[in-house]
């Protein structure tokens, strides 16, 4: 990690429109920040697609990044496609997608065969169990973070929608679906009349 | 087994495919009904199979949705591997294709902003629901609980690499104190 200044953003927005990278550039680029990200490939992507190649000024890596967060499916596979699209079209799009997912799909492969072969293992399981024990709370740590901010704003209507998806999905265990296709309309509904209420 | 097999193939396609279109949010908040398609649905895995496999997704390296990729494997093989993968990553990056040229030629439109703003309390409610639903698949007795509060607060307090946190478990696993 460089030490950043408030000088070092300028040369970085500059070269952001500058030479836009080929094909194999995209592959090769997001295979080694997709194999770099234990535990989430976001922090990666933006060291290398911001700071490491200028490809992006932190502005419009957060345009994306918000705009791929509010789309459906995994977040940092739609940014690896609205990213090669940019800059190459539809075979940009491909060869960030493959970057992405190819190598890492190889590994967890070959981890799959071998949980499926020593997955009795006394000693593995055991380890296992500790690993998504330590995993289950880093994930309530990431969870409280983002939750921070509606807190701190104290918005009854977001938090008592947050609470209510909360028990659907994880207490009720009812199909994700059906909760969204009511909890999505309503959501937008309160949401732009809020806006309306504050605007007024 | 291998009478199913096609059988199974379709259904993983159909069953991550139509799914990936519904998580907002991205892979966290997926796993509560990843969890229900693999062991309450489908009866692919038990929950402490399902736990193992999150463990090994969140060891290993690349986006965390692959634990698709693993549920994959255990139904159908090597195949079973890629076809999950495909069905989870595909439709969803050619819909991410197609939003991003639409708005690429309308940026003033309001509209990104509201959803944004509605989607955010929706998908915290989902990865909540996806915390509770791993509590309760990976912890079972006192210790381990104390390993996943432990885990949360230095992981909120402090900027050790989560590698590492996830190293320290495994090990407090393997001594058999768990």
């Amino acid at each position: 990690m460089r030490p950043s200044s408030p000088q070092a953003d300028a040369p970085v927005a500059e070269l952001a429109s500058a030479s836009p990278p080929g094909l194999l550039t995209l592959f090769l680029a997001f295979a080694k920040m997709s194999l770099a990200g234990f535990g989430g490939v976001l922090v990666w992507a933006r060291r290398a697609i911001v700071e490491q190649h200028g490809w992006m000024t932190p502005e419009e890596f957060n345009e994306t990044f918000a705009l791929c967060h509010f789309l459906p499916g995994p977040n940092i596979v739609n940014l690896s496609v609205v990213f090669g699209s940019r800059f190459r079209g539809v075979p940009g799009a491909i060869a960030a997608f493959a970057g992405l997912l190819g190598p890492p799909v190889v590994i967890v492969t070959i981890l799959a065969i071998l949980y499926a072969r020593f997955g009795d293992i006394d000693a593995l399981r055991r380890t296992l169990a500790g690993v998504s024990c330590a995993a289950v709370g880093l994930l309530f740590a990431v969870i409280f973070r983002m939750m921070l901010p509606l807190l701190k704003k104290r918005e009854p209507v977001s938090l008592a929608l947050l609470v209510a998806v909360f028990v659907a999905v994880g207490v009720m265990r009812w199909p994700l679906p059906a909760v969204l296709l009511v909890s999505i309309p309503v959501s937008i509904g309160l949401t732009m009349l809020m806006r309306r209420r504050a605007a007024a | 087994m291998s009478d199913t097999n096609s059988g199974s193939l379709v259904t993983l396609a159909w069953s991550f495919g139509l799914m990936s279109l519904f998580a907002v949010g991205g892979a966290n908040s997926a796993i509560p009904e990843i969890h229900r398609l693999a062991v309450d649905v489908n009866h692919w895995m038990s929950d402490k199979q399902f736990a193992d496999v999150f463990a090994i997704s969140q060891l290993s390296p690349g986006p965390n949705v692959l634990i698709v990729t693993l549920i994959g494997y255990q139904v159908a093989g090597i195949l079973g591997a890629m076809v999950a993968t495909l069905a989870m990553c595909g439709p969803t990056a050619v819909f991410a294709y197609f939003v991003s040229q639409l708005l690429a030629r309308s940026s003033h439109a309001q509209w990104p902003g509201i959803v944004q703003a509605a989607l955010v309390p929706l998908s915290i409610g989902l990865m909540s629901a996806s915390g509770l639903v791993l509590l309760f698949a990976s912890d079972t007795t006192w210790a381990a609980f104390l390993v996943t509060g432990s885990a949360a607060v230095l992981a909120f307090a402090t900027r050790l690499n989560p590698l590492w946190l996830l190293v320290a478990g495994g090990l407090i696993g393997f001594a058999g104190v768990l």
